[in-house]
C-alpha cells in the first residue's frame, strides 16, 4: 500500500514536472500576448522530432542539442507572432475579438506545422534509447533518462521564473500582461515583448518536446494532447502564475499516475479531458488564479 | 438588414432566381449524371447546412462555437443507435418489398430524433456553459467534442465490447438506401435551416443576437434576456447539425466515434462561413461550396497536402478577409462607385456590416 503510494508520487512527480514546464510555454503566450496558442503542442512536437533527427542523424547528445533546436523555435515563435499575430492584434476591434480570432488562427497553425512535419517525418512512430539505464528505488525500477528530465524541468522552471521576476525584460513582460497600453506608454515596445513572448513560449515548449522524447515514442501527432494538458494545469495553476504552473503540473502528474497505476491507462484521456470541461465550467480564472 | 419598399422589385427577382435554383436542384438528381455529382452536390449541402447553422448562433453572437461535431456526431449515433435496436425485431421480419419504405420512413424519424436530441443536448448544455465568455466557450465546446469521442469509444470498447457498427440492410447487407433518398433528405435539411435563420434574422431574436454581437452589456441594459437568448438560439442551431448527421449515417456506413465526432466537421464549417462571409444569408453556402469542392480535389489529389493548405487557407482568410467573400462584394461596388461617381449611394453597402 505504502509502496504504491509512493510509486504513485513518484510518478506523479516526473511526469508533473513536464507539464509544468508545458504549461509555462502557454501560459506565457495566453497570459501575456492573449494569444491561446492551440498549436503550442505543436512546437512541442517540432522540439521532439528535431531532437530525434539530430540524435539519429548527427549522434548528437539530445540534452545538447537544445543549442539547435531552441533558437530555431525562438525565431519561429518570435516571427509568427511579428507576422500573424501582431496584425491581427493591430485590427481587432476588442480583446475579445483578437482572442477568438487568434484562436482560430492558432487552429490553422496547428495543422499547417502538422502536416508540414508529416511531410518531413512520416507518420511513423520513432524512439531512441538515451541514458536507459534503470536505477532502483523502493522496490521500484525507474529510468535515468525521466531523473533527469524533471531535474532539467524544475531548473528551467527556476530559470524562467527568476529571468520573469528579476530581469528588465522580465518587468517589461510582466507590464505588458497587466496592461498593455500603459506599459506602452511606459516605454515598452509592445509589439517586440509580446513577439519575444511567444517566442519564449515556442522556445520552452521545445525544451519540453526534448526532455519527452528522451524516455516517450514520438510521431508527428502528439501534439494535441500536450495543448490539452496544458490547457488543464493552467486552469488549475491559474493563468500567468509561474508557481501555479508547476503546483498545477504536479496535481496533474499525480492524478494521471492514479489513473495509470490504479485504473485503466485507457481511461485517462477521457479523465483529462473531463478534468478540463469540469475546470472551465467552474474555476475558469484557476483554482490558484486571482479572478 | 432592412429591406424597404424600393426594393421590392429586386426582392421579386431574388425570390425568382431562387425559385428556379431550387427546381433545378430538386430535379438535379435525374438529369442521367453519374452518381459521383449526386454525391458531391449532397456534400455542398450537408456543409451547407453547417455552415449556416453554425452562423446562425456564432456569427450573430459572436461567441464562438466549435461545437459542431458533437451535434453532428449525435446525430449519427442517434440514427445508428435507433437502427440497431429496431434492426433485429422489425427490419428483419419485414417482407422483402416492405422493407425500403420502412427503412426510408425511418430515417426521416431518425432525422427528426437526431435534431431533437441534438436540440436538447444543447438546450442543457448552454445553460451551462453560455455564461463562460468568449474564449473559454470556444475551448470548452473544443474539448467537450474529444471527450465526448473518447468517452463513447471507451464505453463501446469496455462495455459493449465492440469498435465500431456497420449501418446495413439486414439480408442483402446493402446500404439503408439510395445516393438520391439522402440527397432529397439533405436537400430538405438545407432549406428547412435556411429558412429557419431568414425568419430568426428578421424575427426579435435575430436582432437581440445582433445586439449580443454588439455589445452584450449593452443589451442586458437594454432589457434583452442575453442567456435566454444565447441558449435558444444554439439549441436551435444544434437541431439541423444534428438532423444532418442523423442522414449522413446512412452515407457512411460504417460508425465508430473517431469518424463520427472527427473534428474537421467543427473547423470545416467555421472556415466555410468566415471564407463565405456571414454579412449575408447566402455566405456561408457559398463558402460551404466553394470549400467542399476544394476539400473533395484535395483529399483526391493531394491527400498529403490537404491539411496543409486547409490550413494556410484558415489563417489567410482570418488575416485577410474578415468580411469573407460576401464582404468584398460592397468593396468592389465602392470602386465601381468611385470611379462612375454614382450619385450618393452608400446606404446599400452600410446594410452589410
Amino acid at each position: 500500500m505504502i509502496d504504491t503510494t509512493l510509486r504513485i508520487v513518484i510518478y506523479g512527480l516526473l511526469t508533473g514536472g513536464i507539464y509544468a514546464l508545458i504549461a509555462m510555454g502557454l501560459s506565457l503566450q495566453y497570459g501575456v500576448a492573449r494569444v491561446l496558442n492551440i498549436a503550442h503542442g505543436e512546437f512541442i512536437m517540432l522540439g521532439a522530432m528535431l531532437t530525434w533527427a539530430l540524435h539519429t542523424g548527427f549522434k548528437m547528445n539530445p540534452l545538447l542539442s537544445l543549442a539547435v533546436s531552441g533558437p530555431l523555435l525562438f525565431v519561429i515563435g518570435f516571427l509568427i507572432h511579428r507576422t500573424l499575430f501582431k496584425s491581427l492584434r493591430t485590427r481587432a476591434p476588442s480583446v475579445a475579438a483578437f482572442e477568438g480570432n487568434s484562436l482560430l488562427a492558432a487552429f490553422g497553425l496547428l495543422f499547417a506545422i502538422q502536416s508540414i512535419a508529416t511531410l518531413i517525418w512520416t507518420a511513423n512512430t520513432r524512439t531512441y534509447t538515451y541514458l536507459n539505464i534503470g536505477v532502483e528505488f523502493a522496490g521500484t525500477v525507474y529510468t535515468v533518462n525521466r531523473l533527469v528530465a524533471l531535474a532539467v524541468a524544475v531548473a528551467a522552471s527556476v530559470v524562467f521564473y527568476l529571468f520573469v521576476t528579476r530581469s528588465r525584460l522580465g518587468k517589461a513582460i510582466r507590464a505588458a500582461a497587466q496592461d498593455p497600453a500603459t506599459a506602452g506608454l511606459m516605454g515598452v515596445n509592445i509589439d517586440m515583448v509580446l513577439a519575444i513572448c511567444f517566442g519564449l513560449g515556442a522556445f520552452l515548449a521545445g525544451l519540453a518536446g526534448l526532455l519527452i522524447s528522451m524516455y516517450n515514442a514520438l510521431s508527428t501527432t502528439i501534439g494535441l494532447n500536450y495543448t490539452v494538458i496544458a490547457l488543464i494545469v493552467i486552469v488549475l495553476g491559474g493563468l500567468g502564475s509561474i508557481p501555479g504552473s508547476l503546483i498545477g503540473g504536479f496535481i496533474l502528474g499525480i492524478i494521471g499516475s492514479i489513473i495509470i497505476i490504479r485504473g485503466d491507462p485507457s481511461l485517462s484521456v477521457v479523465v483529462y479531458y473531463g478534468i478540463f470541461l469540469i475546470l472551465i465550467l467552474v474555476r475558469p480564472a484557476g483554482i490558484l488564479g486571482k479572478k | 438588414m432592412n429591406v424597404t419598399r424600393p426594393f421590392t422589385r429586386r426582392k421579386l427577382l431574388a425570390a425568382g432566381l431562387l425559385l428556379l435554383l431550387l427546381i433545378f436542384l430538386a430535379t438535379f438528381p435525374f438529369y442521367g449524371l453519374p452518381s459521383y455529382y449526386t454525391v458531391l452536390v449532397m456534400t455542398f449541402f450537408m456543409f451547407g447546412i453547417l455552415a449556416v447553422s453554425w452562423a446562425m448562433f456564432s456569427g450573430a453572437t459572436g461567441y464562438m462555437s466549435l461545437a459542431p461535431a458533437a451535434f453532428f456526431g449525435i446525430g449519427i449515433y442517434t440514427t445508428t443507435i435507433l437502427y440497431s435496436l429496431l434492426k433485429v425485431r422489425v427490419f428483419s421480419v419485414l417482407p422483402v418489398d416492405a422493407l425500403q419504405p420502412a427503412v426510408n420512413a425511418f430515417l426521416i424519424g431518425a432525422v427528426v430524433a437526431g435534431g431533437l436530441v441534438s436540440f436538447v443536448l444543447a438546450l442543457l448544455l448552454g445553460l451551462v456553459t453560455l455564461r463562460l465568455k468568449g474564449i473559454y466557450f470556444a475551448i470548452f465546446t473544443f474539448g467537450l467534442v474529444v471527450f465526448i469521442s473518447e468517452l463513447i469509444l471507451f464505453l463501446e470498447i469496455h462495455i459493449t465490447g465492440t469498435r465500431g457498427r456497420t449501418l446495413i440492410l439486414p439480408g442483402t447487407g446493402a446500404p439503408l438506401c439510395s445516393n438520391t433518398t439522402i440527397y432529397y433528405i439533405m436537400l430538405g435539411i438545407l432549406v428547412a435551416t435556411l429558412l429557419a435563420i431568414y425568419f430568426i434574422r428578421r424575427s426579435k431574436l435575430g436582432l437581440a443576437m445582433q445586439s449580443i454581437g454588439g455589445n452584450e452589456e449593452g443589451a442586458e441594459h437594454m432589457g434583452v434576456n442575453t442567456t435566454r437568448v444565447k441558449v435558444i438560439t444554439f439549441a436551435i442551431s444544434a437541431i439541423f447539425m444534428g438532423a444532418a448527421g442523423a442522414i449522413m449515417a446512412a452515407k457512411l456506413i460504417y460508425i465508430d466515434p473517431i469518424i463520427a465526432f472527427n473534428l474537421n466537421y467543427s473547423f470545416l464549417p467555421v472556415l466555410m462561413a468566415i471564407f463565405g462571409g456571414m454579412g449575408q444569408l447566402y455566405g456561408p453556402v457559398i463558402g460551404a461550396v466553394i470549400f467542399a469542392y476544394i476539400q473533395r480535389i484535395l483529399m483526391t489529389e493531394f491527400p498529403k497536402y490537404y491539411m496543409l493548405i486547409f490550413g494556410i487557407i484558415l489563417i489567410l482568410a482570418i488575416l485577410y478577409m474578415p468580411g469573407g467573400l460576401v464582404g468584398l462584394v460592397p468593396k468592389l461596388q465602392k470602386v465601381r462607385l468611385l470611379s462612375k461617381l454614382w450619385k450618393g449611394g452608400g446606404a446599400e453597402q452600410r446594410a452589410n456590416t
